[in-house]
């Protein structure tokens, strides 16, 4: 008999929240030390750390969304002996939606240029060059796309999961909501091709160095997003198991998902040098400027972090085939990676915002704390709502008796 | 080269195929090989075959090309015929990697075709008796070495482990210069017996 009812176990509930708690006092300390301070800089830190952070847990939730569109189109068996992980994953994200839409509302209506330059209707001359990047950065349209945006995204999650819940009780052997997933799934990558795929870390991330653009940066940054998506249902599932649920996981699926962090740290390196290297090699001022100041100003040590932690040791480490079935390896690599991608993501924001004043202090460790906790909370709470074996899946059997 | 005599066993399912490779593991067969139209996901593990080492061959292929690309690169633009492109150092590791990768890929793509080739002997030219002509359409065939005195019982066997179709035949065991489209003599010798 399988062990289907999840309960959170009391040192999961206090460890999350204990992080939560340290998260929401360390942004009310925020708040009074840093956002009420008159200090430019301090005021910067808090807005730059909240959108970092706000925006990075967004994206990797919002990239198990990703995962269960992508594998229902490619009718794919493997994922669905742990498909209650993403889904659950995937149902939270309208909660960092809202964290993410209040933090970037804040941000532009308050007309904060210290955070988008392009708020300052003297940063972007108007002339008809730039007619359509200032339509596109300008404050309405920014608003319209977040906000529509952020609720697309959020719905479907949360609609992704209410299919497969409906699953369970429908007759053995229905494929009714089967294909009405699948039908979700093919809106979902349309939606996400538009939104996270090209548009949305221009206007949230890239806009922050408005005068430099990179068509690759919305690649590079679902790379990043999905490989620690990935990493963390990774996380998941090794918990889950560890505390004796998910028995039909075996290694087969564990080596899958090791794949995939493999295969994703490759391509994320792949789409960085390209941005890299033409940039490098061209050497126009106004492109180069970007590069500047993380390779030789005062942010090189996260450039060659950024190479180490999510293109040498997740490649080195997870090459050959023993090491990604290893639960250790895999959970070491797996955290290696969500750290270097948290601060790819820092690295994003960081210079532009905070400048050479960049600290990786109490602020930055609680609110990341803070979002950490929230995570375990809100996915721990929605695991134990429904059976963690989708029933009269279609696919459950070859998922049993699935070889990687 | 050497003529040897074998059990064969056709089989219609992979479904019947696998109890069948179990049971004849179980019962101290050995078994020669098994022939299927595709690739059986955990056949290798069935008939208990260790992992191979060609991965290993391949990463030591593109460490190769690896080294080659930098090097030659790194000699050319270094010291045979140093130029100067746009004003970037001699060694210009950036611009070099595109290259570098391609030849990695390059390296390791080819060397483990070949090394493939070879492990498993097949090559234009090179022959291998074929036991059934479906074994590469439609049904399953699972080979056992035999001797003059186990062949009966060896086939019985296998008839009892769900064959659809098992026979004694004598063949070459090993792979041999020739061509497909023309029997060699003891095949021929071989049909007409």
């Amino acid at each position: 008999m399988l062990n289907q009812e999840f309960k959170v176990p009391a040192k999961l509930k206090t460890t999350s929240l204990t992080l939560l708690g340290i998260g929401i006092v360390t942004l009310l300390a925020g708040l009074v030390f840093l956002l009420m301070k008159g200090d430019q800089m301090a005021q910067n830190r808090f807005w730059a750390v909240l959108l970092q952070n706000s925006i990075f847990f967004l994206l990797i939730s919002l990239a198990s969304v990703f995962i269960l569109s992508a594998t229902s189109l490619a009718q794919a068996g493997w994922i669905v002996s742990f498909r209650r992980i993403p889904e659950s994953i995937g149902s939270v994200v309208w909660v960092f939606a809202i964290i993410v839409g209040v933090i970037l509302m804040a941000i532009v209506w308050t007309n904060n240029t210290q955070i988008y330059r392009w708020l300052d209707p003297a940063y972007n001359p108007k002339n008809s060059l730039n007619a359509l990047k200032n339509f596109f950065l300008s404050k309405s349209f920014f608003t319209f796309w977040t906000i529509l945006t952020l609720a697309l995204w959020g719905w479907f999650g949360v609609k992704l999961r209410a299919l497969s819940i409906k699953q369970d009780s429908e007759p053995n052997g229905s494929t009714k909501v089967y294909w009405l997933n699948f039908n979700f799934s093919a809106g979902f990558i349309f939606v996400f091709a538009l939104t996270l795929a090209s548009t949305i870390p221009w206007l949230w991330i890239m806009s922050i160095d408005s005068h430099w653009f990179s068509t690759m940066f919305s690649w590079y940054t679902f790379a990043s997003s999905f490989v620690s998506g990935m990493s963390m249902i990774m996380l998941w599932v090794l918990y889950m198991k560890r505390q004796g649920y998910l028995e039909i996981v075996s290694t087969e699926h564990i080596h899958d998902i090791g794949k995939f962090m493999f295969a994703f740290s490759i391509f994320w390196t792949y789409l960085w040098f390209s941005q890299f290297m033409l940039i490098w090699y061209a050497n126009i001022p106004e492109e180069t400027i970007y590069f500047q100041i993380r390779m030789h100003g005062p942010y090189r040590i996260f450039y060659w972090l950024n190479i180490i932690l999510n293109f040498v040791a997740p490649i080195l480490i997870l090459m050959p085939r023993p090491n990604k079935r290893n639960y250790f390896v895999v959970t070491l690599v797996a955290i290696i990676i969500l750290v270097g991608h948290w601060i790819d993501f820092y690295q994003m924001v960081m210079p532009t915002t905070v400048g050479e004043n960049w600290h990786i202090g109490w602020f930055e460790i609680g609110i990341l704390c803070g979002f950490i906790g929230l995570v375990m909370f809100l996915v721990s709470n929605k695991l134990t709502k429904a059976p963690l074996v989708p029933q009269n899946h279609p696919f459950l059997k070859e998922t049993v008796i699935h070889i990687s | 080269m050497s003529i040897k005599k074998f059990a064969v066993a056709v089989y219609d399912d992979e479904a019947v195929l696998f109890p069948a490779v179990k049971k004849v593991r179980g019962a101290g067969y050995k078994i020669h090989d098994v022939y299927t139209p595709f690739a059986v996901h955990g056949l290798d593990e069935a008939l208990g075959e260790k992992e191979s080492d060609l991965h290993i061959a391949g990463f030591i292929y593109g460490i190769t090309g690896t080294c080659t690309a930098l090097g030659f690169m790194g000699w050319i633009f270094t010291t045979d015929w140093p130029q100067n492109f746009g004003g970037k150092p001699n060694f210009p590791l950036p611009a070099f990697i595109p290259i570098t990768f391609e030849l990695t890929v390059l390296f390791a793509a080819v060397g483990m075709v070949l090394t493939f080739c070879y492990l498993n002997q097949i090559m234009p030219g090179v022959k291998k008796h074929i036991f059934d002509p479906r074994q590469t359409d439609d049904k399953f065939v699972l080979v056992i070495e035999v001797n003059d005195q186990n062949a009966a019982e060896t086939e019985a066997f296998l008839k009892a482990t769900g064959a659809e179709a098992t026979n004694i035949q004598v063949a070459e065991s090993d792979w041999w210069f020739g061509r497909f489209d023309k029997k060699e003599d003891y095949e021929i010798q071989q049909q007409l017996a």
